[in-house]
């Protein structure tokens, strides 16, 4: 019995409330921020919102932040909450991230992958000193981007096409055409997961779980040997047929990072040693998190690969049952909510023990005085 | 220059193969519509409403007033396999009717109904030779521009943070 009906408080909560929204607005000879300026300029926290919260829609993620005074895990919440408002109207087809309009591709694994080293709107290479300028009032200068005479090709091989015809890394080969992916908005989470799941359960995943995660298996528990094969980042078409329609339309071009992790060789009698792969995807600019599930979603594969780990990451139930930030985070942060009723009951039984325990101790240092008189006549 | 000049010819080829998807326009569901549908539902809301303030559009009857919803987006296990469910994102729809009989389907990703509204307004006249002509050249072939605009931008600017390496030849005779 972990919760009672408390009855009451109402005053109080309201006030509370109240109080949150005035220290919701800080100071207010400080300019209130608009929720296009969240949007515009606190992009990669819309983006991770956006990812976790496992809905594409910028405009509310940077309400949800607003909302929750920048606590990322709270606007999650949020944007978790009121997808649930809405209907479904169907799914897209997938995606075809080869085809993405790339601002930033690169690989750590092969220098001259066609297409080059393409490095994007990047903090890679910067000193990471703090920026006093942006702390100017008024704002400052902000030189426009360098414009190439050239234009990207349209589309740039992956790591995976660039090798293909030499068999070096394992193909990712379209087995299931009928069946639907497994959907975790649909469906409780159950084991042993495919690897459909997974993915889902992990682009929806807490980006500081996963980056753990992922670091352990880096620092040797369940390492699985990473070689980062590509990353990506850029606009992907999505393709959506309306059942009134019957035909296929382009609904958006969603920003999205991409990565493919190279991992240990796998080979058996019938099959010729290569990589194996494992793969992240998110919503928006984020390379953190798609590297991080990009090792973790290749060490879930032990089964699949023969490989026996006990380690953390490569345990799917210990993984995917704790990855969800709202799960993690309510389910925490539920002791904060009256537990009146197990705690009087617990009260009642440490009383009791605790008497019992003084009862005994009393009897026996009677008993051993009544023995040393004894032993005294 | 080459270079400029290449892209000048695509350009050059997009329009003449869009001006072509026009005149071929005979068929509901054709590739001509699957375009003006894209357009529409990828242009940014702000920008399809501040067009549409220019275009006349006859009387129309709703028939599914606009509502939000959400599309499940899917990824692909690797990159090129096995669908999975990525995440969702908002869509809003609505259908209405001319008095002349089409009807317009507008499907855009967002929570604006105004732009769904609209680009099922624009479906609809842009299947009507009465209208078409208006909706292709005041809504349609602006968005389009719009985009390829910002999309050409962005590539040019990725072109710029391409890494050129310089291979450091060791000198032998010394």
């Amino acid at each position: 019995m972990a919760y009672v009906a408390v009855k009451g408080g109402e005053r109080a909560i309201t006030n509370a409330h109240t109080w949150l929204g005035e220290v919701r607005r800080g100071d207010t000879s400080v300019p209130e921020l608009s929720v296009a300026q969240i949007r515009e300029q606190m992009s990669l926290a819309v983006d991770r919102v956006m990812a976790e919260g496992s809905c594409y829609d910028p405009d509310l993620a940077a309400l949800a932040i607003k909302q929750a005074r920048g606590d990322l895990p709270e606007a999650i919440f949020l944007l978790r909450a009121y997808r649930t408002t809405l209907p479904r109207f169907g799914a897209t087809t997938p995606i075809e991230t080869a085809n993405m309009a790339v601002q930033r591709r690169v690989s750590a694994a092969f220098k001259d992958i066609p297409g080059g080293q393409v490095l994007g709107p990047t903090f890679d290479y910067t000193h990471r000193l703090l920026d006093f300028k942006l702390a100017a009032e008024g704002g400052h200068e902000v030189p426009p981007a360098q414009v190439s005479e050239e234009i990207m090709p349209t589309q740039l091989a992956t790591i995976a096409q660039v090798f293909a015809h030499e068999g070096l890394l394992e193909g990712d080969p379209v087995t299931d055409t009928s069946e639907q992916p497994y959907d975790l908005t649909r469906e409780p989470m159950a084991f042993p997961a495919d690897r459909d799941q997974r993915l889902q359960a992990l682009a929806r995943g807490d980006e500081g779980f996963l980056l753990s995660l992922a670091y352990s298996s880096q620092r040797g528990w369940g390492s699985t040997h990473p070689l980062c094969g590509e990353i990506r980042m850029g606009e992907v078409s999505v393709g959506f047929t309306p059942d009134e329609l019957g035909f296929e339309i382009e609904l958006a071009d969603l920003p999205m990072t991409e990565c493919i992790m190279l991992s240990g060789f796998a080979g058996s009698a019938e099959q010729a040693p290569q990589y194996t792969r494992g793969y992240g995807l998110t919503f928006g600019h984020n390379e953190r998190k798609a590297m991080s599930m990009s090792i973790v979603d290749r060490a879930l594969r032990g089964r699949e690969l023969g490989e026996e780990g006990q380690a953390p990451c490569q345990d799917e139930e210990f993984v995917l049952y704790h990855s969800d930030v709202v799960e993690a985070s309510g389910f925490v942060q539920h002791l904060k909510l009256p537990h009146y009723v197990d705690f009087q009951a617990d009260l009642q039984f440490l009383r009791r023990l605790r008497r019992e325990f003084f009862d005994a101790k009393a009897k026996a240092l009677a008993e051993q005085t009544a023995h040393m008189k004894e032993a005294a006549e | 220059m080459q270079v400029q000049t290449q892209s000048i010819q695509k350009l050059f080829a997009m329009t003449q193969s869009y001006t072509d998807e026009f005149v071929d326009n005979a068929l509901a569901g054709s590739t001509a519509r699957k375009g003006w549908l894209s357009t529409l539902a990828k242009a940014p809301a702000s920008e399809v409403l501040k067009l549409w303030e220019d275009v006349v559009a006859p009387e129309s009857q709703v028939l599914r007033p606009a509502e939000t919803g959400m599309v499940m987006v899917r990824g692909r296990t690797g990159g090129a396999g096995n669908p999975f469910n990525l995440g969702e994102m908002t869509v809003t729809r609505c259908a209405i009717r001319l008095a002349t009989g089409e009807t317009g389907i507008g499907y855009v990703a967002g929570r604006d109904k105004t732009h769904a509204y609209v680009a099922a307004v624009a479906d609809a006249m842009l299947q009507s030779s009465i209208w078409r002509d208006q909706v292709r050249d005041g809504l349609i072939e602006p968005l389009r521009q719009a985009s390829h605009v910002r999309r050409d931008a962005i590539s040019r600017k990725a072109k710029a943070t391409q890494v050129e390496f310089f291979t450091m030849v060791r000198d032998r005779k010394a």
